[in-house]
């Protein structure tokens, strides 16, 4: 039987996070009521001209340097034509033969492995508008408030080989745009969008098959299972002794499936062509060097510092760069800690503790009701032996309801300081021994988990209090003899 | 290499311009003159020339990132033939 391999390219719309539309002063706030942010030049009246905005071009130039992609100092705005309502002006205008961003590459973590994606180019061009297909008495409703929004279109080279890789660039692509402030990567309200190309071939062949593109791919997890069933789909057809139409197909989640979506393959003659209304774009070595003096420091180069500055685990230091917060609110608090060698504590807690809260609660980390400062304090007394890891977790509790200001404040107030006074800790040793027969014989008898449950039981009549390792000491010193 | 007739009906389809056959032949005619008018040109060496992208040799002039657009909704959906919510309403398009 014959070996597959799955060929997947992916092509990335990011709606660019700039105040005003590509070229005109509308707004481009999400939400807004329907065509109340259109104008004059978004809905294609006669007469306008399009002009070109700064803050769109920056952020391209931003990108451009994240991926270390060719920014070309001179590119040309093309019109890409074709018929749709929620097009006004009957095409779109794009960047065809000279885009503002060629080449460059993108490092993803796929499980343990790395893999490199060349890009092939990343080109400006403006949103449509929505088309509403409810009802309205047989008609579809337009709303063109988001015709014009700045898009980036981010091409790949053909070189994933899974549903897996696929949705890990597609993580590490949304992960940069937000990191270096391009896009909001909103998916809900379609800020960051994806196409996928999907062939397959005999494993050990260097022909491309035909491929097939998958629109409507709006969350990670709605991108693997159409790229599944899509290579699958293609497989049985090629195993049946069919061959490919290459078309562009839509993904159905209910159905879980992709089907066809444009019957009407002459919808794919574009026609392109320099557009007369706008010059050529030039950007000045001087702009690049200017931008490239605010770039933030790039997730693939923290993750490196971390490992190196703080011996961060590879998992450990990809998780406190998945976002740029986090990242902040991981130095803020090694920084107020005063150690670096804390650092590995503070990253248990972020990565632990806080990222399971904020989750449970659907918060940001921006919003985490702990400080960064906060979680300083705490992590300090843990460190200096004043709370036990757990007495930590009902610290980090009170912190995070707002009970009090600091860990020291509440550790005062709660009288959680640690019992770390060998007499105090022997008397709760000596009580447990005496009730629990059993586990002191398992334990003599060679049944280490014996003293876990004992140890438990101590710390449990301590009310959690006793320093745990002194307790197991005694333990171990009393039944030896 | 000339275009054919039916070359020319897929570009007016393209275009959505609705042409009589008797236009055809017109049309025919005059975009072969201009086809015929390109490859004239492209006998000429132009290898050491940039192909430009406009007409005038300027580059584009830039808009700081300011939104500046008052909101002329209801002039705007007063120009259409139909609206209902604030949407402009169009024959059915379904995908």
């Amino acid at each position: 039987m014959t070996q597959w391999e799955t060929v997947i390219g992916l092509e990335t719309h990011a709606q660019l996070n700039t105040r005003s539309k590509i070229f005109s002063a509308a707004a481009t706030a999400f939400g807004a009521e329907p065509n109340s942010q259109a104008c004059a030049v978004d809905i294609a009246l006669p007469g306008v001209l399009p002009v070109l905005n700064r803050g769109a071009v920056e952020r391209a130039i931003r990108f451009g340097l994240a991926v270390g992609g060719n920014i070309a100092s001179r590119s040309v705005f093309a019109r890409k034509n074709y018929f749709y309502p929620d097009l006004p002006k009957g095409y779109q205008i794009s960047q065809y033969e000279a885009p503002v961003i060629s080449g460059g590459s993108l490092a993803v973590a796929v499980g343990e492995r790395e893999i490199t994606v060349r890009l092939t180019r990343a080109h400006l061009e403006e949103d449509a508008g929505k088309s509403l297909h409810e009802d309205f008495h047989g008609k579809s409703g337009i709303d063109l408030n988001r015709a014009g929004t700045p898009l980036l279109e981010i091409v790949t080279e053909p070189d994933l080989r899974s549903a897996q890789e696929a949705v890990a660039y597609a993580k590490a692509l949304h992960a940069l745009v937000r990191w270096i402030d391009i896009c909001d990567g909103n998916m809900q309200e379609g800020s960051f969008r994806c196409d996928a190309n999907v062939s397959v071939r005999p494993a050990g062949s260097a022909a491309l098959g035909t491929r097939c593109e998958i629109k409507n791919l709006n969350s990670f997890r709605f991108m693997e299972r159409a790229i599944e069933f899509e290579a699958r789909r293609q497989i049985e057809v090629l195993e049946d002794g069919g061959r490919i139409v290459q078309e562009t197909r839509l993904y159905d989640a209910q159905k879980d499936e992709t089907r066809p979506m444009r019957s009407k393959e002459e919808a794919h003659d574009y026609r392109y062509f320099p557009d007369p209304d706008l010059l050529p774009l030039a950007i000045s070595e001087e702009w690049i060097e200017r931008v490239r003096g605010e770039m933030p420091e790039l997730p693939g180069a923290m993750r490196e510092r971390f490992t190196r500055q703080y011996s961060a685990a590879p998992a450990e230091a990809a998780a406190l760069t998945a976002t740029r917060e986090t990242a902040r609110y991981f130095e803020a608090a090694v920084g107020a800690v005063g150690d670096p060698a804390a650092a590995r504590v503070c990253a248990n807690w972020i990565a632990g503790e806080l990222a399971a809260r904020l989750n449970r609660e659907n918060l940001d980390i921006g919003a985490a009701p702990v400080s960064p400062e906060q979680l300083a304090g705490l992590v300090r007394r843990i460190a200096d032996g004043t709370i036990s890891g757990k007495i930590a977790k009902e610290v980090f509790d009170a912190l995070w309801n707002g009970e009090a200001a600091d860990a020291d404040a509440c550790i005062e107030a709660k009288g959680l300081r640690q019992i770390s006074d060998s007499g105090a800790i022997g008397r709760f040793v000596d009580e447990v021994i005496a009730a629990d027969p059993e586990s002191v014989a398992e334990f003599r008898a060679g049944r280490q988990k014996a003293l876990n449950a004992l140890v438990g039981r101590v710390m449990k009549v301590s009310g959690g209090k006793a320093n745990p390792q002194q307790v197991a000491e005694l333990l171990r010193a009393r039944l030896a003899g | 290499m000339p275009l054919t007739r039916e070359q020319v009906a897929r570009i007016a389809d393209l275009a959505r311009i609705e042409i009589l056959p008797a236009e055809a032949e017109t049309l025919q005619g005059e975009l072969n003159r201009i086809f015929t008018l390109i490859e004239r040109m492209r006998a000429v060496d132009a290898s050491a020339f940039v192909p430009m992208a406009h007409a005038l040799d300027v580059s584009q002039p830039l808009r700081e990132d300011a939104p500046a657009e008052p909101d002329r909704r209801a002039e705007f959906l007063a120009l259409a033939p139909e609206t209902e919510a604030g949407l402009y309403l169009v024959p059915r398009v379904i995908e």
